[in-house]
């Protein structure tokens, strides 16, 4: 895909916020959620994961978006979590 | 059997219609047989850009009534072999119509056309509703903008919770100056964020409007960018698995000729 390619290639113009304000919105679109309970899973997911892992909280991104299935290829709407592990608890294991 | 395709945007003013003329009168260059029906009831532009305004005497809604029957509710084009439209209303509004209406209607226009391209009105209800209700495929226009983008995803979401499943996504108005720049999301951007199957890409062309004055779709005059867009997509829509070129060559040429003045190092 060049085309992509090439019109991947930009510098950091107002595109950028346009991107991220666009994100941000779908979000709450998609979901019909608050931040807030965007916010309160987040912690929770962050007190589960952490019995086991240890992660960088900083780094963690949770998103609500759309996929395809592989099934049908049928879109549908998905929640993505990126945690980034600095390590395994040992002790648990 | 035909097949029913509707094409819709949420968002007004996104070439939905452009969109509708110009795909149509392809697929009827094709050696296909196409109506075009105007879903918008009570602000029917199609017959406009399509240049047939003059020739409107029956329209959806008395076919919908039986004021008229099927037949005397096309209009034939005559520049083409097999192109027909089905205009809207004008002075009635969304209601009067009914989604089982209309999908009774294409489906009888579906036996006699091998496409029936269907303009949905912008918005989400009820004309929405009717312009969706007997369609098999949908094909979302957007605009490199955050409202339109905002609206397509809500659109496709909608597609899909009507079992219009795998919507594609055909981006109008494409500026790659600005994209160039990073001043306009490009095509990646936005296929990463409504997640759909893409189409294809049109430029923003200024053969449009003049396109549109004459009310001769630029798809005919093949020379122009928005023109030669829509043909690849016309082509892809027939199934054909085209790679994303004619935009690509395009750009390979300005690319060039930049090069050639001096305004891109390398």
């Amino acid at each position: 895909m060049e085309l992509f390619k090439f019109f991947g290639r930009s510098g950091g113009g107002s595109k950028d916020i346009a991107k991220d304000r666009l994100q941000l919105l779908l979000i709450h679109d998609r979901a019909n959620v608050s931040p807030q309970f965007l916010e309160m899973m987040r912690g929770d997911l962050i007190d589960v994961i952490s019995d086991y892992i240890e992660i960088d909280e900083s780094g963690l991104d949770i998103k609500l978006t759309r996929t395809k299935r592989e099934r049908d290829g049928a879109t549908v709407p998905a929640l993505v979590a990126n945690i980034p592990i600095r390590k395994m608890k040992e002790k648990i294991r | 059997m035909g097949e029913v395709i509707v094409i819709t945007s949420g968002k007004g003013g996104v070439g939905k219609t452009t969109t509708t003329a110009n795909i149509g009168t392809g697929l009827a260059l094709e050696g296909k047989s196409v109506v075009l029906l105007d879903a918008d009831i009570g602000l029917r532009n199609l017959d406009v850009v399509m240049g047939l305004e003059n020739r409107i005497v029956y329209d959806l809604v008395d076919v919908v009534e039986k004021t008229c029957r099927l037949k005397q509710g096309l209009i034939k084009d005559k520049r083409f072999p097999n192109l027909f439209l089905m205009p809207a209303a004008q002075t009635k509004d969304k209601s009067a119509v009914t989604p089982e209406q209309m999908m009774e209607l294409t489906k009888n226009l579906a036996e006699e056309f091998d496409y029936v391209l269907v303009d949905s009105p912008a918005g989400i209800e009820q004309g929405f509703k009717n312009a969706i209700a007997g369609a098999s495929r949908s094909i979302v226009v957007t605009t490199p903008e955050v409202s339109a983008v905002r609206d397509a995803d809500r659109i496709i979401g909608l597609l899909e919770a009507n079992d219009l499943k795998n919507p594609q996504l055909l981006i109008n108005r494409i500026k790659l100056e600005m994209v160039k720049r990073g001043d306009m999301m490009n095509i990646d951007d936005i296929v990463d964020i409504l997640a759909i199957d893409l189409l294809g890409v049109v430029p923003d062309d200024e053969q449009i409007v003049i396109s549109t004055n004459r009310g001769e779709p630029a798809i005919v005059d093949g020379r122009s960018l928005a023109g030669q867009a829509y043909k690849n997509i016309v082509k892809r829509i027939l199934g054909d698995n085209l790679p994303f070129m004619s935009l690509d060559t395009d750009e390979g040429l300005i690319a060039k000729i930049a090069r050639v003045f001096g305004f891109v190092k390398k």
